[in-house]
């Protein structure tokens, strides 16, 4: 069976909207329409009714009690307002807060923001594996620290961080623990409770949801999670969060988190097949091809590899007919590799040469042969010419060769 | 990032990819870049010596696609030139043929680097066989 293309492979950037959440949604565009503050006719209540159910779907999902759930635009709003909230919150408490250097740019950026407002941030460097270690953890925490954001699983390389036993260090240190779980919720199992965990930023569009809406989830019990709102209004969302709610958004993220949890074992399964599949395909038909961040904890959809003395980018060009993403400087704006590769000390030029791969829902095995396969064809091609390739064929050690750099470089 | 036609058929069907002997003296090789930068090229002239005109140019790349583009079109151009000609070539005409976007000028100027490389080092091995050859007989300095 040929495959259709352009084959899509990047399914940690955001997903297509299951059609079963689409069905969800539509009646809320048009026909219950209400705005749920409204609280004295039939269409407020329609869509107040609506958003409960939401909530409850996604509070299933996470293992947490419905109260718990504030509707937010999406994750990165939800990373600022966790951080951001409770930093202003607990300042008397103390001003340091304890994150890593691999988590996604709302988390960090809104760190640095923090710095700027006399915050003390320590960013934990991460173990060749991706990992954070717990005693670097422990070593860091001071009484000043009020605040732990660390992320479940990471967007680029999948690792999952050691939640349960961060979500134990915060709690005997009584330091409000917040992860940023958008890659892991819906994916693998996670429940706020067995993981100890007082805030998480999730998002309904890495999850066959709809984009612009997401949630944080907020403790209520043990302890009692306080947030300074970020956003001022009509003190929606017990007052965390203002501004009038997209019901239908809510109503397509609650559909697609109950997908997620009903359809999680079996979509795993298939997943992480498929995801060695491809994986062992590639090894088949190359050498020094190495995968970034640890094997055995990451997620079942991810790969992220790194072929050795092929510019990412020009492999890209390669495989034009397939969407998927590279660590490699030239796809950035910034023209800096991934700050995450170079973090497990990998070497800048491996992060250079890297692919993520994100499988997903709607992943076939035909396109995941097709998809390796020609990367195998491409490297090839790219390494016959490769001055990088042919200098290690020649027995020349690349990390102890001088190499001229000029101009922007 | 939208590529021009140019670009595209260079990365698809490259002039001049491979390697001529470094040890030839007449063969000029330059390497340029670095693997952490995400660009390293390597640029070969082989110059006649009766003539001074370059007979065959090769080169291998590692890098993006306009990096690959901007090192197959100077073997390109390099070929028929005199090496002065050769020393002539601008990166900023490589930009243009190429109609390379701002973010990838750096790629241009690293093939412009190449150039100069090779020919460098191609010059420093004639000075050293006219050196050779002169001081056959002078007693070899400690």
């Amino acid at each position: 069976m040929a495959v259709k293309l352009p084959i899509y492979m990047d399914y940690h950037a955001t997903t297509p909207v299951d059609p079963r959440v689409v069905e969800a949604m539509l009646p809320y565009f048009t026909q219950h329409f209400g705005n749920a503050a409204s609280r004295n006719h039939p269409f407020g209540w329609e869509a107040e009714e609506a958003v409960d159910k939401a909530r409850k779907q996604v509070a299933d999902l996470i293992g947490a009690n419905a109260k718990e759930i504030v509707f937010t635009s999406g994750a990165t709003e939800s990373d600022n307002l966790a951080i951001k909230g409770a930093a202003e919150m607990y300042r008397e408490k103390g001003n340091h807060i304890i994150t890593c250097v691999t988590e996604h740019k709302a988390v960090i950026d809104t760190c640095k923001r923090l710095e700027k407002d006399g915050y003390r941030v320590t960013y934990l460097p991460v173990q060749k594996d991706g990992r954070i270690s717990l005693d670097g953890l422990r070593a860091a925490i001071s009484d000043k620290t009020i605040l732990i954001s660390i992320m479940t699983a990471n967007n680029e390389i999948g690792v999952i961080q050691p939640i349960a036993e961060i979500g134990a260090i915060a709690k005997e240190k009584g330091i409000l623990f917040h992860t940023d779980a958008v890659q892991a919720v819906g994916k693998i199992p996670f429940n706020v409770n067995d993981l100890k965990v007082d805030m998480a930023s999730i998002s309904a569009h890495k999850m066959y949801g709809p984009k612009g809406v997401g949630a944080l989830y907020v403790r209520r019990r043990n302890p009692r999670v306080l947030l300074a709102p970020q956003i001022d209004g009509g003190g929606h969302e017990r007052g965390m969060r203002s501004g009038t709610l997209n019901v239908t958004g809510i109503v397509g993220f609650g559909k697609a988190a109950e997908l997620c949890r009903l359809e999680m074992v079996a979509d795993t399964a298939r997943l992480s097949a498929l995801r060695d599949r491809l994986n062992a395909r590639l090894h088949k038909g190359l050498d020094e091809i190495y995968i970034n961040g640890s094997t055995e904890h990451r997620l079942p959809h991810n790969l992220n590899i790194s072929f050795a003395y092929v510019e990412g980018e020009s492999l890209l060009m390669g495989i034009n007919d397939v969407a998927v993403s590279s660590g490699s400087a030239c796809t950035s704006a910034s023209l800096e590799p991934s700050y995450v590769l170079k973090a497990l000390g990998a070497g800048d030029d491996l992060a250079h040469s890297s692919i993520r791969f994100g499988l997903g829902r709607w992943s076939t095995e035909e396109e995941v042969d097709y998809v390796a396969d020609k990367l195998t064809n491409v490297v090839t091609r790219l390494r016959e010419m490769s001055p990088l390739y042919e200098l290690a064929k020649e027995g020349v050690d690349l990390s102890t060769m001088q190499w001229q750099t000029e101009g922007q470089h | 990032m939208a590529y021009s036609n140019k670009v595209i058929d260079h990365y698809e069907n490259p002039r001049n990819v491979g390697s001529l002997p470094k040890e030839d003296p007449n063969v000029g090789t330059g390497l340029v870049g670095a693997p952490e930068c995400g660009d390293v090229m390597k640029l070969q002239v082989k110059v006649n010596p009766s003539t001074g005109v370059i007979d065959d140019a090769k080169f291998k790349t590692f890098g993006c696609g306009s990096a690959i583009a901007s090192s197959s079109l100077a073997t390109e151009w390099l070929k028929g030139k005199t090496v002065d000609e050769a020393l002539a070539i601008k990166n900023t005409d490589i930009v243009t043929e190429l109609s390379l976007p701002p973010v990838k000028i750096h790629c241009s100027v690293l093939a412009e680097d190449a150039i100069k490389a090779a020919i460098a080092d191609y010059k420093k091995k004639q000075d050293t066989t006219a050196g050779k050859s002169a001081d056959t007989h002078a007693q070899p300095t400690a």
